[in-house]
């Protein structure tokens, strides 16, 4: 599987996905915001970090940077495409997903592991992992509070678009186990055609046993299959 | 423009500063010229009160690349790999404009590592505020923890470890001091020193604007009731712009092009120019119509002395330009070449071909003035502390009391807003004695820890100069790390006050003892005098930042319970030493009274070995025993875990609380497997080295036997509210 990581200046979580990617056998290649070619890839990455200093808005900029017209290209000819925080931000500010990400509730920057529900394992992103497996991430963002209107919501529902939803370790999902005040405690969504995802929390964080725990590593394995 | 008396004091130059610079130059100085000078010889700058006494302190080991005097300290820790590391003060700005400041506390000591080759990973911070009922300290408190997140987490770099403590000798002037340590390879670090002729300067990252101008020296005044009119001197920081910076220098450093480097911080294009030149030994001519402004008509006064952040000034290698400039491009930061090195010996500040400056590079740096202040020594005539008539207390009211004050209640409000997770190599984030840093990609480890102790400093400063260099040393070992050196914050009141004076000195002087006979140099450093307000100083406040090395990571270790039914071991002598201490402090309002002694030989012996059973697998989990004293470190090892301790009382202390609350020193708890158990009481007996097997870790509860037992849950949520509440 080739993958491409795009590189906004800002981005900083871009080395730690790559590690990742190379570590599930991933060829990968860096790409940088100045390109206008996408190497084939059959995963696109948009990381974390502070694209253009969060300027303007969380990914607005990077909505409009040159490669993005690329990954939208890519994106509709159904190429995987996967964003993590920052790049779920702007994957939302491309409209490639729906709805946006508000300041967290707390009005603070938030950096815990939280734990997630995987709602839909039916898809490329989550084939590896049980419906209703309680997962232990690390989230680090200041906008990470997803809010989208109701009719959309509605769609994410009923077409099982929720990927992964804020729950406590028990897998209860209400107030309390929602860290940032995301609507419905989501903590990532597909597109209609589930080839692009969305994502709060840091899969690429949980891939080594002596820094955190394993957890995020069947995102990838999904990914790799 | 005529040089007023007004307007030399408005420089912060003393009168017999300023005929010194008329002697150097031999003539007046213009309006250019003396704020330069004023820039160079502050305080900040120049280490005036502080020089003579800094010498003293250790500086080498084998593991020392590069001790003081450069933009940071560099050590060895084998294979090519090398650590960079320093620690700075950003006291005055933060509490004039608490975001702004501390985050460019951060940006500053973050250019400090980068500068010199390495890439930053990890930050770390000790910061001190005022009495939490003082009317500025809530808003502080949010403004600088922001502040720290706020630039740290957008450049990507993981805030791994700090302190946070409450005083009201800090209501009128916090302290913000922020550390950030870097990886090298040891065959690829840049220096500050100058070489060759006619080469050229160049300027790279942010355009220079009007702020800050003159930050360096307002941080070297004390702060008045017009403080707030100092708002202007302040830096802004911007996070983005620097981590280009940091990409773009990281990228031109891969080859040679560059000969020497040096951030624009403190007083900066005047401190870095004059830095590089003085150090090689050469001049340095600057065409300032060059320097790429953010604001229109700005005069050559204000570009020298203007703190923008995020500049770097470059001497580059004949033929480079180009090269450099589209690495510098493609990151979308200035590169304009402003000058070029000289053999005249001078700073030439021309603007448009015509001189505006020049002042020989010697008279900023070498002939900068240098002062052996009056100092007293500090007057410990014995205050008569009758403790044996205080109320009773029973063990668990007290251990409460203290687990829900500000100064030790869990700090996750404030670690929480800092990414510590970014880059992934963090093995131990904060909340443990010290955190640890993977090196990328290889499977050794750094463990990084920052501390203080201003009451011990206060009360004994000798003594509490070794304590706090033991404490940090303590803490290294604890989570497995070889010690290897520090580098330390120095903050302190007026230093044209005696007894502040003598309070520097003999803090310097246990710093020193302690450094020495521990093998744990000093690399790098700050002072920040002046911290005070209205002629009242702060408490004398040393921060030390310490770096070990864990040359085979295994499992990390912190002080987090394992499992139960092991045995809970104190490793060192209890004599129950109460003054100075959180259990006198919190209970009965009593800070008067001795630091706890400092016993170096103990101090090293019980370190060496932990370290040797720590090597050998032998421990599950071990605790520095600090400020607290033995109850409060062993309910650490409990909160957060599901296990608690049976804790046995001591057969022949007298009293139970200095049993349970003394802070003396040099010692340890370890937790340990009962089939380690006789193995390790063999290793401690045959080295001589006190040791009471005092406890059985067990499910759930937490308990003296015969005096109380409570639930870890309940421990935990006392110690989890007062930051929530706040």
């Amino acid at each position: 599987m080739k993958s491409s990581v795009i590189v906004f200046p800002g981005s900083n979580c871009d080395r730690d996905i790559a590690l990742a990617l190379e570590k599930m056998q991933f060829k990968n290649s860096m790409v940088w915001h100045k390109e206008t070619f996408l190497p084939k890839s059959d995963l696109i990455v948009i990381p974390g970090g502070f694209s253009y200093g969060d300027y303007l808005r969380s990914g607005a900029i990077a909505g409009k940077s040159l490669i993005i017209d690329e990954v939208i290209k890519a994106a509709k000819s159904g190429c995987l495409v996967l964003g993590i925080c920052n790049g779920f931000q702007i994957l939302t500010e491309t409209g490639l997903l729906e709805g946006t990400l508000l300041r967290n509730k707390n009005l603070k920057f938030i950096n815990r592991d939280v734990n997630i529900k995987v709602l839909n394992n039916k898809t490329n992103f989550t084939s590896k992992y049980e419906i209703g497996q309680i997962l232990k991430i690390n989230i680090a963002h200041n906008e990470g509070n997803y809010f989208t209107n109701s009719k959309h919501l509605e769609q994410l529902n009923k077409e099982n678009l929720i990927a992964f939803k804020y729950c406590d370790e028990n897998g209860n999902v209400n107030n309390q186990s929602n860290p940032n005040g995301a609507i419905e405690n989501i903590a990532g969504i597909f597109n209609q055609k589930k080839n692009i995802l969305g994502m709060m929390p840091h899969p690429e964080r949980m891939i080594d046993k002596l820094i955190s725990n394993t957890d995020g590593v069947n995102l990838f394995s999904s990914l790799i299959n | 423009m005529e040089i007023t008396k007004k307007i030399i004091e408005k420089h912060g130059l003393k009168e017999s500063e300023f005929k010194k610079i008329k002697k150097l130059l031999k003539r007046n100085p213009n309006l250019l010229e003396l704020g330069i000078f004023s820039a160079m010889w502050n305080e900040h700058c120049s280490y005036k009160s502080s020089r003579i006494h800094l010498k003293k302190l250790p500086t080498k080991s084998k593991n020392v690349i590069q001790g003081p005097g450069e933009n940071a300290g560099v050590i060895d820790i084998g294979d090519n790999d090398a650590i960079v590391f320093k620690i700075e003060s950003h006291n005055h700005p933060s509490y004039i404009e608490p975001y702004q400041g501390a985050a460019t506390g951060v940006g500053g000591i973050l250019r400090d590592v980068f500068t010199m080759g390495a890439r930053p990973i990890a930050l770390l911070n000790s910061i001190h505020f005022g009495s939490p009922d003082h009317y500025k300290t809530k808003s502080l408190l949010n403004g600088v923890v922001s502040g720290i997140g706020g630039y740290g987490n957008c450049i990507g770099i993981p805030t791994v470890a700090g302190e946070t403590k409450f005083n009201e000798t800090y209501n009128e002037n916090i302290l913000v001091n922020a550390m950030a340590v870097g990886h090298a390879k040891k065959n690829k670090i840049f220096y500050s020193k100058a070489k060759g002729l006619n080469k050229s300067v160049v300027y790279v990252g942010s355009k220079t604007g009007r702020d800050g101008i003159h930050g360096a020296s307002m941080a070297s005044a004390e702060f008045d009731k017009n403080t707030e009119e100092k708002k202007p001197t302040v830096q802004v920081g911007d996070p983005f712009t620097e981590k280009l910076l940091l990409e773009a220098c990281l990228e031109l450093m891969k080859d040679d092009s560059i000969i020497a480097i040096q951030d624009m911080g403190a007083a900066g294009l005047t401190s870095s120019s004059v830095e590089m030149a003085s150090k090689g030994s050469l001049g340095i001519e600057l065409d300032l119509e060059k320097v790429p402004c953010r604001e229109n008509n700005m005069t050559p006064y204000e570009m020298m002395l203007s703190e923008s952040q995020e500049r770097m000034l470059i001497i580059l290698e004949d033929g480079k330009e180009n090269y450099a400039k589209d690495i510098f491009k493609k990151w979308d930061l200035d590169f304009v070449v402003i000058g070029k090195t000289t053999d005249t010996k001078k700073l030439v500040l021309k603007y448009n071909n015509e001189i505006k400056g020049e002042i020989p590079i010697e008279a900023l740096a070498l002939n900068a003035p240098i002062y052996d202040r009056e100092w007293s020594k500090k007057d410990i005539s014995k205050i008569n502390l009758n403790l044996k008539n205080l109320k009773k207390i029973n063990l668990l009211d007290s251990l409460i009391k203290i687990l829900s004050s500000p100064n030790h209640s869990n700090k996750s409000w404030i670690t929480n807003q800092y990414d510590q997770m970014v880059m992934c190599d963090t093995l131990q984030r904060s909340g443990s004695d010290a955190a640890i840093i993977r090196i990328h990609n290889k499977d050794k480890a750094i463990a990084v820890s920052v501390d203080s102790s201003a009451n011990y400093c206060r009360s004994h400063p000798i003594s509490g100069g070794k304590q706090i260099v033991c404490e940090n040393w303590r803490n290294l070992i604890s989570v497995g790390a070889k010690p290897i050196a520090i580098t330390n914050c120095l903050n302190f009141g007026n230093p044209e006050n005696k007894e502040v004076m003598g309070e520097f000195t003999e803090c310097l002087q246990g710093i020193k003892e302690a450094c020495e006979y521990l093998e744990y140099p000093v690399v790098s450093g700050n002072v920040s005098f002046y911290n005070g307000t209205n002629k009242k100083n702060i408490y004398p406040t040393p921060v030390i930042g310490g770096v070990g090395l864990i040359s085979k990571i295994s499992k990390p270790l912190n002080h987090n319970i394992k499992s139960n039914d092991n045995h809970i071991i104190l490793v060192g002598k209890t004599f129950g030493h109460l003054e100075q201490s959180c259990f006198l402090k919190e209970n009965y309002s009593i800070i008067d009274g001795m630091p706890p002694q400092v016993n170096l030989q103990n101090e090293k012996n019980n370190g060496e070995i932990i370290l040797k059973l720590i090597g050998e697998n032998l421990i599950l989990s071990a605790h520095d025993i600090s400020s607290g004293g033995l109850l409060v470190a062993l309910s650490e090892m409990s909160i957060g875990t599901k296990f608690g301790i049976k804790i046995e009382k001591p057969k022949n202390l007298g009293s139970l609380s200095e049993y349970f609350f003394g802070e003396d020193q040099s010692r340890y708890l370890i937790e340990v497997d009962k089939n380690n158990l006789a193995s390790i009481e063999k290793i401690l007996k045959d080295n001589n080295i006190f040791f009471e097997n005092i406890g059985i870790t067990q499910n759930e509860y937490f308990e003296v036997v015969d005096e109380f037992k409570i639930k870890i849950k309940e421990l935990y949520k006392i110690n989890n509210e007062w930051y929530n509440k706040y």
